[in-house]
């Protein structure tokens, strides 16, 4: 009989330790808990690829540096490509037929890519002696051997590339006298271009043979009046400026290379008022003037004059023209009012006639039409058709045609600038939510083919639809909250100042707004957000308001720029409030207070240092008064290498405001590091949300350790000014590091440790008690990681069990930074193999759980990297009892593990930040990253101990006990007969 | 006379610099001067691997070669080469990124006085390259393998433990019976009866003092 029990008791054991499943992705349970999503940014240009027979493509480039070609049909990305940050792209077009042209770098990287696929087929560097605008021309017909030159000014030279390999033909330099190379021209079947550019004064034009890049004429001309603005061509013979005063059109002919102007006043025209315009657009034939909102049409007629043919009110954008078959010309105006996009399409030789007129409806929320690319395609009737390509305020693109919109794409999340989360509302009874859920039987059914997967008896039909089953599982793209708090909505706010709500399960967009206040006015010349605060969280006795957030920016790019704030309601995406323009905004603190109705407190300090509550509320200023002198904060002055610590004393003086809401501060303390040796390059504090579970850290020989736990503590790097640059720019003796850790409280230096031979950048993460950073050390040539981990000594005596008993120990005694405790530090480096772009740690709801760094390496990938890794008492040999605990040996360089990539074989291009969030379960914990792509998904660190994980399988767990119910009475049945017998005997 | 001096040694310096870019092109070009910088050029190579662009999953067009963490970013060209222009002497890190393989980054030196020497490192096993070919370290498999189905991991799952001990107590239990004095099982057929029905709780004990 006792063997009997212990083996139930192994049963136990058993049953127990395999339910601490492993907790590596398999290939079939990508998509379960992720998500990603592929972006490209705002587009600046596109070229359309529809002449051939086959897939019918865009090529795009945009202002995340990327070149993408998109289908034309759902707007889905073929291929895509990201240049690196300082590539950004002037010029793309396509060379015969078959590749895609860019031009990136200022000019001086020209690259060709096959258009099928996105592969690189050749790159050029083109060198040039002064910076310059860049222009590049592909030619279309050279004649017959001449065929494959592609023309690039840049930099100051006209370089004549061969399509076909990249190798520069030959190369002119025309950077001499200081003229603005505008435009390259190729007439029709010559061998010659045509350079044009304008001086000040004077225009000037170089005719080229395209042979060997001889100059066959150089002619220059001055204008008395002078030129403002770029220069137009709407004809390969005759351009088209503005004179100095802004009220007179010039065009000006030049073949053969004699010059001659024509003037053609505008101040004559009737109502003509304000300042005029040239636009860009390259018309053939003519060229559009805007005067205040409306556009004004003027033909270039032969003998070089110019005609006004027409005014539009209202016009948004205009197309460049295109020419399709039979020599027709065409292009495409928008003219918009409100939601109701009007697309003209007109030929630019017969005004009176168009070739389409169309009234399109498009959400509000994308604001105003800013570009305009169209493209024609022949109808089953013949006639020809014409789709236009829109890029709107909000950075999305549409592509209209017969009338609709046929696809968008929301390119403004390419750029997304900060990133808050919100929880969903509570399901209450009376909400149906019946459309999502799953009857019993279908349940089931899911369970049962399920278990056939399991038992490997499944058909290839039937494992697709379990992987359907749960791929679209309705119980995680619900609309409300969720027990374990996987659900929540991501609130991300964007440069082109829209905010979007996703939500975790599925990453749908839930709501869509274009702040008003975001968008360019008179007030606010160029506004851009900054940051996003949660504003009302309801939790107790607020249950009915819906949550709220703020959003930050400001009106300019100085630091004394007017400031911007937003509120907006967190379900429905309405702006509530705002105030703008504001004083300035240099830092916002989220106060620890919150009024009744769950409004928190937050402090703005403007440019001068005058602090500003919100809300403005009598009753937040009575809450804030009873804390005034004790709201800290510091601030960091790179430019002067200063750390500062201030204070908010009292209410300010009347005259600089009376409303009560305003609080003057004094500076507490300073730090300055001294500028010929040092300069600060990055700072980081902890997450000021981060929970921690135990201040203390039991040892293996029952040592304690208490953890010096400080929400105040700043880490700071600074390195020699030499070490400034790149990788490369200076010697390791010349280069140091310093890193320091600073209570931002006192202005006490708690640390200061310094590498020799290393330099930035450093990328540091902060969470409880210590800090890792990384950085580049140049003597080994490699990146390296250190930890550095804070504990307090005061509270060391505290284990002596007498002093516990007799309540002489300090651990109840509140945590103050003035009390100045002894602490002790512990360090230790170790290489890392890959460049960062971000680093984060994981955050769990109670603190319980190990933590896990994500390091967003080089190539977009985020790693987890186990925080055991970086532990300061890792030894070489550790002992028994230092093994039984978790230490790992001592190695030089942290493991990379393939497995542990929880991007998996995904990349998030442009990565740019990662974003940790406790779920409610306190195992698991949900990450973000967004770059150019986003990624979402969900991690448990120490695996997930608290709950059965989704394939768990219930169908085999009801089978099992069926099974054993059955064997029960079976057994009872036999023994039954036995006994009977037992008794007949 | 000084100054005469100083244009002999300009003039040296200009004719032994043009001995070394004539020299240049015969070895092979790892670093070559232009006029405010240095050219690195370098191929990556990958086993296995089309770099042509076929229809594998991994294409050519999705590495990129990083220098200095992200001051520059090239792509590779078809037969795998790329190259980094206007490069400033001295060393240099080049990262090569892509999904499925592990590359060791690698250190240049490019040298200001000598334009032609070839100094690189893979910094993870400081193994010092002759040539700017670039192999990855390892393959990466993202993904846990799936085990085959097999009896043993169905027998070991909780369900599979529950059942086996079923049968255990089904089959095995009536034999570990009939081995007992039948005194014994007398004894505790009395007991059963006297308690009613019999329940673990109560076997225990019994099993303590069968002992």
């Amino acid at each position: 009989m006792a063997k009997i029990t212990a083996f139930f008791l192994l049963l136990c054991i058993i049953f127990f330790s395999s339910c601490y499943n492993t907790f590596a992705l398999y290939e079939d349970q990508v998509g379960l808990m992720d998500w990603h999503q592929q972006y490209i940014g705002k587009v600046k240009k596109a070229v359309f690829q529809t002449q051939k027979a086959g897939r019918k493509r865009v090529v795009v480039s945009t202002e995340e540096n990327a070149i993408a070609a998109l289908d034309l049909r759902h707007g889905e990305i073929f291929w895509r490509l990201i240049l690196g940050v300082n590539d950004a792209i002037d010029e793309i077009d396509i060379a015969l037929g078959k590749y895609v042209v860019t031009l990136s770098s200022g000019g001086s990287v020209l690259r060709a890519w096959n258009l099928p696929d996105g592969q690189m087929i050749w790159e050029s560097f083109l060198l040039g002696s002064k910076p310059s605008r860049s222009l590049l021309l592909t030619p279309t017909n050279f004649g017959a051997n001449k065929d494959n030159v592609i023309l690039v000014y840049s930099n100051g030279c006209l370089h004549a590339v061969s399509s076909i390999d990249g190798d520069i033909l030959w190369k002119k330099d025309l950077a001499q006298n200081g003229m603005d190379v505008q435009h390259l021209v190729h007439p029709e079947e010559s061998d010659t271009i045509y350079t044009l550019g304008i001086g000040d004064t004077q225009f000037e034009a170089y005719v080229i043979s395209v042979r060997n890049g001889e100059v066959l004429k150089h002619s220059n001309m001055e204008f008395p009046g002078g030129f403002s603005g770029d220069l137009l061509l709407p004809t390969s013979d005759k351009a088209v400026v503005l004179d100095s005063s802004g009220s007179t059109l010039v065009s000006i002919s030049f073949v053969g290379g004699e010059i001659k102007f024509q003037k053609f006043q505008i101040s004559d025209l009737q109502g003509y008022s304000g300042v005029a315009v040239l636009l860009p657009s390259k018309l053939a034939g003519m060229v559009a003037v805007k005067i205040d909102r409306s556009l004004l049409f003027a033909k270039v007629k032969a003998e070089g004059t110019l005609e006004v043919v027409d005014t539009v009110p209202g016009v948004e954008a205009v197309s460049d023209s295109l020419t399709f078959a039979d020599g027709q010309t065409a292009f495409g105006l928008i003219q918009q009012d409100g939601g109701k996009i009007q697309l003209t399409v007109k030929s630019s030789d017969d005004w009176k006639s168009h070739f389409l007129k169309e009234s399109i409806e498009v959400d509000q929320q994308r604001g105003l039409v800013h570009k305009i690319f169209i493209n024609n395609y022949v109808r089953t009737d013949r006639t020809y058709g014409f789709r236009a390509l829109i890029v709107m305020e909000d950075h999305s693109l549409l592509l209209l045609q017969q009338g609709a919109v046929v696809w968008n794409r929301e390119d403004a999340l390419a750029s997304i600038i900060d990133v808050t989360t919100s929880e969903l509302p509570v399901q209450k009874d009376g909400v149906s939510v019946a459309k999502v859920e799953h009857n019993l039987f279908e349940w089931l059914k899911g369970h049962l083919l399920k278990l056939k997967a399991t038992l490997m008896i499944a058909t290839p039909d039937d494992l697709a639809a379990v992987l359907q089953i749960r791929l679209q599982s309705a119980e995680k793209s619900k609309m409300t909250r969720d027990h374990n708090g996987f659900r929540k909505l991501l609130i991300v706010l964007t440069r082109a100042g829209k905010l979007f709500a996703l939500h975790t399960g599925d990453g749908r967009i839930v709501w869509s707004r274009l702040l008003t206040t975001f968008r360019k006015s008179g007030t606010c010349e160029s506004p851009r957000g900054l940051k996003l605060y949660q504003w009302q969280v309801p939790h107790h006795h607020a249950l009915d308001e819906n949550p709220s957030v703020l959003v930050v920016g400001t009106c300019g790019h100085n630091s004394d720029a007017s400031g911007i704030l937003s509120f907006v309601d967190a379900y429905k995406g309405e702006e509530l409030n705002y105030l703008a323009p504001t004083r300035s905004i240099a830092l916002v603190i989220p106060l620890p207070f919150t009024d009744s109705t769950e409004q928190r407190l937050h402090l703005i300090i403007d440019a001068e240092g005058y602090g500003h509550l919100y809300p403005r509320t009598p009753e937040a200023v009575d809450i804030f008064q009873k804390e005034l002198g004790n709201i800290y904060w510091y601030s960091v002055d790179i430019n002067n290498n200063l750390l500062k610590g201030h204070v908010v004393k009292k209410n300010c003086k009347e005259e600089i405001a009376d409303d009560g809401y305003c609080f003057e501060s004094s500076d507490l303390w300073s730090v300055v590091f001294p500028s010929d040796s040092e300069k600060i390059i990055a700072t980081s504090t902890r997450i000021l949300s981060e929970v921690v579970h135990t201040q203390a850290k039991v040892n293996a020989d029952q040592d304690v350790l208490y953890k010096y736990i400080s929400k105040n503590v700043l880490f700071l790097a600074t390195v020699t000014p030499k070490a400034m640059g790149n990788i490369g720019s200076v010697t390791p003796d010349d280069s140091w590091l310093y890193v320091y850790l600073v209570d931002t409280i006192t202005g006490r230096v708690l640390l200061r440790m310094s590498h020799h031979g290393c330099q930035g950048p450093v990328h540091a993460v902060f969470s409880e008690n210590w800090v890792v950073y990384h950085y580049f050390n140049l003597r080994a040539h490699r990146y390296e990681m250190s930890v550095v981990e804070i504990y307090d000594q005061s509270r060391a005596d505290n284990k002596d069990v007498l002093k516990l008993v007799l309540g002489k120990h300090n651990l109840s005694a509140p945590v103050s930074s003035y009390a100045r405790p002894e602490v002790m530090t512990k360090s230790q480096s170790y290489f890392f193999s890959h460049s960062v772009k971000a680093v984060a740690v994981t955050s769990t709801a109670k603190g319980i759980t190990s933590k896990q760094l994500l390091i967003g390496t080089i190539g977009d990938q985020v790693l987890a990297l186990d925080k055991r890794f970086l532990d300061p008492r890792r030894t070489l040999n550790p002992t028994q009892a230092e093994k039984e605990e978790g230490i790992i040996p001592l190695t030089d360089t942290l493991p990379i593990m393939p497995q542990a990539y929880v991007t998996h074989a995904l990349k998030v291009e442009g990565l740019r930040s990662i974003i940790t969030i406790p779920a409610k379960l306190e195992s698991t914990t949900l990450v973000f990253a967004h770059g150019v792509d986003l990624f979402f998904t969900r991690l448990a660190p120490s695996k997930t101990y608290d709950s059965l994980t989704d394939d768990f399988n219930y169908a085999l767990l009801l089978l099992t006990i069926v099974a054993l119910v059955i064997a029960i009475f079976v057994t009872w049945i036999w023994s039954e007969k036995k006994e009977l017998q037992e008794k007949w005997r | 006379m000084a100054l005469m001096n100083r244009t002999m040694t300009i003039l040296l310096s200009l004719i032994s610099l043009l001995a070394l870019c004539s020299i240049l092109p015969s070895s092979l070009a790892f670093a070559s001067g232009s006029s405010d910088g240095y050219t690195i050029n370098g191929r990556v190579k990958i086993p296995g691997f089309s770099l042509e662009g076929s229809g594998l999953e991994a294409k050519a067009s999705d590495v990129k070669v990083i220098l200095n963490s992200g001051q520059q970013v090239t792509f590779l060209r078809p037969d795998g080469y790329f190259s980094f222009h206007n490069v400033p002497a001295g060393t240099h890190l080049i990262e090569v990124s892509t999904i499925g393989y592990f590359f060791s980054p690698v250190r240049v030196d490019v040298s200001a006085r000598n334009p032609g020497k070839v100094q690189a490192a893979l910094t993870e096993n400081r193994r010092s390259l002759s040539e700017l070919a670039l192999e990855p370290l390892r393959d990466e498999q993202y993904y846990e393998m799936r085990e085959p189905f097999s009896v043993m991991s169905l027998v070991k799952s909780p369900m599979g433990l529950m059942v086996g001990f079923m049968l255990v107590v089904m089959f095995l239990m009536p034999k570990l019976v009939e081995n007992m004095d039948p005194e014994e099982i007398r004894k505790a057929q009395e007991e059963m009866r006297s308690q009613g029905v019999p329940s673990l709780s109560s076997l225990l004990p019994g099993a303590q003092r069968s002992n």
